[in-house]
């Protein structure tokens, strides 16, 4: 790092900036022309950085919604000077640059053997280094058109497209060497070169030729697929996979067509052609579960549209909907029918027992789902029933697929009341677990239960201390403690 | 709270010169263009334009109006159109939208693209075939490296990541190969070039054509040495949480570009602001690297120092007050912004954890890391599923059917084809019938989805690729025994970032690399790994001797695919043990989130 704050001079000497050279010197003096008046035009301000921004004249329309918009940089300024340079930061605050940097400009820098005007200095601290050219080349020498019609070798071509030289691929006639030109730019690795010789390719073999020697050769392939997939040249792309035997990736090929139609009746129509498509097993499950989702989610949509704007349900008018249904995943699909169709009989499309079926959705899931939209509603009468189960006998029991403390965590999110929360605290199994719930959750009675039924007169007293004197629970533990018929292990 | 450092870690060089270089460039390509011109700017291409230059040096080069790209028509009066935009074909095709709908209305404008870092031949194909070359005119901006810190550079080119290891395109190989001769030019030369994986061979080779096109020119080495890593090499680090602080910042408020915006529950205040995170920041730079829960510690320590120093105003003359407020007062009001929006967001970050499961979470993968408990973490994962806030997973069959088919239940069919992207970049892997059950990779991170318009965070786990996690991780030590403590305030190790829990593999690759001076003794590691592992000398160039060993010990590290930070702090970590510097080069920041994004295939 340089420190301090060098002059000029010194920075430049020191600093590992190099000058280059340049192989064509014809136009050098147009150059220097131009990197002249390049110079002169942005030597005009000299003052420091912190001046030049506020200088700044700026039309507002399009720059809103930039993100470095000049707006944004004049209010800070304005408001608070030291945010400035955070939300909009200066650049090169280091001290070792030269305050009016962006004075000399590339050109000028390029210009490196100039030895006349305002160049002066950097010529000179130029010429006393050994000359390279370490900066990509900007322009390519105009001395290159010379030899067109030429014999380049493939190799030789390969390496003139990678230096961005001038090329001709004209000259690849006989299919061995167009080969033989595809098989040496994948040689050199460049993919940017590769697809450059495919597009080619592309154009000068029919299809047929063309995939039939892209089987052996891997590399090319991928940029070929690649390439056809940004052109967005589908059908060519599934021509392509047909002809490669890869019908899985030709399926999901079309597949994914169907992600640019808007209409949902076209989009379930396009879904339903879709069917036929040789997906793996797998996959052709779900697809078929794509279709029969977005058909039913059409006729729900239709449905429910009809009830709210008629008002014919309270549902809707206490909690409207919020978006359309279609295109919503299958969980979120069921959501909304546990939200809006709850308790309809399994016949209908829109019960979530229907859906549950239909989509084969595990018990886990379905009471989840259940569970999350019967909470939001707060029909705890239903949350309840989501758990209980009877035996032979007629009992009732609460049974969960998920542990209790789960259930307890999603009540609380929806703003469950105490009394719904601990009933089901209560059912946690681990007694630590169930203690730390009740904790959090405030559930005083399940707190001192436990203590009780564990016989731990030092722990209730100590929960005492906690609750609110005169308030029910601190009154229980009263009476607890004074209970002689307990037998406290301590 | 900073590690000790040894005394004799060489400095590092000064890598603004790079952004000198760019900005220089690019006046000069605005400068072909005369006269008054507005210009589009590709929407990521912004915040790196940010770093290097500002509105007044465009100002100054005649650029009258800026604009976004943003693949509409446009509405610029002006009669000379400039375009700076990435090689991509959707853009180009938009410009070719935009000449072809000025020439239908007999609108004569001139245009001039151009494109960064480099140009692909497929866009110029498709100019010329819309036929509009002569109407527009074509350049290149060489800018390849962005300095974001002292020691992170970034090619900021995220899609680095999906192109060359999920498509096979390797359109960017010659680009960081340029990249590395660009450093190599500025501060090489360079004696030893280690490396591992496929792109990586090819990108040393692209930049060795490179060097042996140009002419070398004599000069001291300020960078000795370079490893170069492929991202597909180490899947499973970049898919772990991060509760290093800079990690876990990107993994929450998402830095772009050495860059982030804490919202207003952050800066309490009603206003969002922009902060730059990097060395600049003397609070941001004694956390970053610290684990998490080290951190209130600190910033509460901090925030007495300062109370402290304020303090000091009491009971002062005149005099005095004069001195402060002239010397102290300024630095303190900064350290108090500064220690105000760090505490602001650590605050957040918890509230945020917590109401995620984060430990739970964090289990999980730890859990999958060492590979036991497979059982629980699948019934984790499922459940996250289950309630639309997760998954993926490569297992058993079974298994992984199970969780597909819930995962698609829950965010929708058409992220088949990510799966179908994820079994081709092999982060998602079924286990052939018949194996046992070895296992496996796993991440935990967040997942913003458009269509379920939520924050859906993500269970991942993928068998190794081929298995190979538990081996490797056996092989390198990179699960710690888990019977004793781990002090994560006196980290004895790099798995320090991950709370004691993994040590990355790829920081450990390089650690043990360095060690050996190449890759003797790892012959099953690299088999492990799918090799193409590498270690070249240069020859010999008799320079001073002591330059030489300073040099030496600076060790460029190129991530090709992207690096977390977490990883950089696992380096520096690595560094300040043993009496190295390591300059990260990158070609994008990545976390959890932005590797499966980039995976998303759901969207037209």
């Amino acid at each position: 790092m340089i420190r301090g704050k060098p002059d000029d001079d010194e920075y430049w000497n020191s600093s590992k900036f190099k000058a280059f050279t340049f192989d064509d010197e014809d136009d050098d003096f147009t150059r220097l022309k131009e990197s002249k008046r390049a110079v002169n035009s942005i030597l005009v301000e000299d003052e420091d950085e912190e001046d030049e921004v506020e200088k700044v004249n700026w039309s507002g329309e399009p720059v809103g919604s930039i993100s470095w918009s000049v707006k944004e940089t004049a209010s800070n300024i304005r408001s608070t000077g030291e945010v400035r340079d955070l939300s909009f930061p200066k650049i090169d605050t280091a001290p070792s640059l030269p305050k009016n940097s962006s004075g000399y400009s590339l050109s000028s820098l390029f210009k490196g053997k100039a030895k006349t005007g305002s160049l002066q200095s950097f010529s000179e601290s130029f010429s006393e280094q050994s000359l390279r050219n370490y900066a990509p080349e900007l322009r390519k020498p105009k001395s290159e058109y010379k030899d067109y019609i030429s014999d380049w070798t493939p190799e030789e071509t390969v390496k003139r497209m990678q230096q961005g030289k001038a090329y001709s691929l004209e000259k690849f006639h006989f299919l061995q060497d167009k080969l033989l030109l595809l098989d040496e730019a994948v040689n050199a690795h460049d993919g940017n070169v590769i697809t450059a010789v495919l597009i080619f390719l592309k154009k000068s073999l029919s299809k047929e030729i063309l995939f039939r020697e892209l089987i052996a050769r891997e590399i090319a392939l991928r940029h070929y697929i690649h390439y056809l997939k940004e052109m967005g040249e589908h059908k060519h792309l599934v021509e392509l996979f047909k002809s490669l035997g890869r019908t899985e990736d030709m399926a999901l090929m079309q597949y994914r067509d169907h992600l640019n139609i808007k209409d949902e009746n076209r989009r379930r129509d396009f879904l339903k052609n879709c069917l036929s498509l040789p997906f793996s097993q797998e996959d052709a499950t779900h697809v078929l579960d794509h279709y029969t989702l977005l058909e039913r989610q059409i006729i729900i949509e239709a449905n429910d549209k009809h009830v709210e704007s008629s008002s014919q349900a309270d549902i809707f008018k206490k909690y409207p909907r919020k978006a359309s249904i279609l295109n919503m995943p299958i969980i979120t699909t069921l959501y909304y029918s546990c939200f809006y169709h709850y308790g309809e009989s399994e016949g209908t499309y829109s019960s979530p027992a229907n859906i549950r079926k239909t989509f084969r959705i595990s018990d886990k899931q379905f009471l989840l789902t259940c569970l999350g939209a019967r909470a939001k509603l707060k029909a705890w009468f239903d949350v309840d029933a989501l758990f209980t189960t009877k035996n032979w006998l007629g009992y009732t029991k609460k049974r969960s697929p998920i542990g209790f403390h789960r259930i307890v965590d999603i009540l609380h999110k929806n703003n469950a009341p105490v009394q719904v929360l601990q009933e089901y605290v209560n059912l946690v199994e681990d007694t630590e677990q169930k203690i730390s719930l009740a904790q959090k959750y405030k559930c005083h009675d399940v707190i001192i239960n436990t203590y009780r039924d564990l016989k731990d007169r030092q722990l209730l007293i100590g929960y005492r201390e906690k609750v609110e004197r005169s308030s029910p629970e601190y009154r229980k533990i009263e009476e607890l403690l004074c209970n002689s018929q307990i037998r406290w292990k301590n | 709270m900073a590690h000790s450092v040894r005394r004799d870690a060489p400095e590092l060089p000064d890598f603004s010169l790079l952004k000198r270089l760019a900005r220089d460039q690019l006046i000069y390509l605005l400068e072909q263009l005369p006269g008054k011109k507005d210009l589009f700017i590709e929407a990521d291409l912004m915040s790196p334009l940010d770093r290097i230059a500002n509105v007044t040096t465009l100002k100054e080069h005649e650029v009258d109006k800026l604009y976004k790209v943003e693949h509409k028509s446009i509405v610029s009066t002006s009669d000379q159109l400039c375009f700076l935009i990435r090689p991509r074909i959707q853009t180009v095709k938009w410009i070719c939208d935009v000449v072809n709908a000025d020439k239908a209305v007999g609108k004569f404008r001139r245009y001039k693209v151009i494109f960064c870092p480099q140009k692909f031949y497929a866009c110029e194909t498709l100019l010329e075939e819309q036929g509009i070359i002569g109407d527009v005119t074509t350049d290149e901006w060489s800018f390849y490296l962005l300095p974001l810190d002292d020691d992170i550079i970034s090619l900021e080119l995220p899609e680095f990541f999906r192109d060359n290891f999920l498509e096979g395109d390797q359109r960017w190989v010659r680009t960081a190969g340029s990249a590395l001769h660009l450093l190599h030019s500025l501060y090489g030369p360079f004696s030893k070039v280690y490396g591992i994986g496929r792109c990586s061979k090819m990108a040393y080779e692209s930049w060795r054509e490179q060097v042996k096109e140009g002419e070398q020119r004599v000069r001291q080495a300020d960078i000795g040495n370079v490893f170069l890593i492929d991202r597909d090499v180490d899947l499973v680090t970049p898919l772990c949480s991060q509760v290093v602080y800079e990690g876990l910042v990107d993994d929450i408020f998402r830095i772009k570009c050495g860059c982030v915006e804490f919202g207003p529950d952050v800066t309490s205040s009603d206003k969002s602001m922009k902060v730059m995170l990097n060395s600049q920041d003397k609070v941001f730079n004694e956390i970053r690297n610290e684990h998490f829960s080290q951190v209130f510690g600190f910033l509460s320590q901090k925030a007495r120092n300062l109370q402290t120093a304020y303090d000091k105003r009491s009971g002062m003359d005149i005099k005095q007050m004069k001195t402060f407020v002239s010397e102290e007062l300024k630095g303190l009001k900064k350290e108090h912004r500064l220690l105000s929006l760090h505490i602001g967001a650590s605050e957040s970050m918890m509230k945020k954890k917590t109401k995620q499961d984060f430990q739970e979470m964090l289990k999980t993968e730890h859990s999958l890391l060492e590979g036991f408990e497979i059982r629980e973490c699948i019934s984790f994962i499922e459940e996250h599923i289950n309630r639309q806030v997760i998954l993926f997973s490569g297992l058993l069959p079974k298994d992984y059917r199970s969780l597909k088919a819930q995962y698609l239940q829950s965010y929708g069919v058409d992220h088949l084809l990510t799966f179908s992207n994820l079994k081709q970049l092999g982060l998602l892997v079924e286990q052939q019938p018949g194996e046992t059950l070895t296992v496996m990779e796993s991440r935990v991170g967040k997942l913003v989805n458009d269509k379920t318009a939520g924050k859906l965070t993500d269970a991942f786990s993928s068998l190794a690729k081929k298995s190979n996690f538990r081996a490797l991780s056996r092989r390198l030590n990179l699960v710690p025994k888990s019977d004793e403590e781990y002090d994560l305030r006196v980290p004895r190790d790099m798995a320090y970032i991950f709370s004691g829990a993994y040590i990355p593999l790829s920081c450990k690759l390089i650690e043990q690399v360095l060690e050996r001076d190449g890759w003797t003794g790892l012959e099953e590691v690299t088999r492990m790994i799918n090799g193409h592992e590498f270690a070249v000398t240069a020859g010999s160039n008799g320079s001073d001797p002591r330059g030489r060993s300073d040099a030496q010990r600076i060790i460029l590290v190129m991530f090709l695919g992207g690096c977390t930070y977490s990883e950089i702090s696992a380096l520096r970590f690595l560094g300040k043990e043993k009496g190295y510097k390591f300059v990260v080069v990158t070609t994008a920041i990545t976390n959890s989130a932005r590797v499966l994004e980039s995976m998303l295939d759901n969207h037209a």
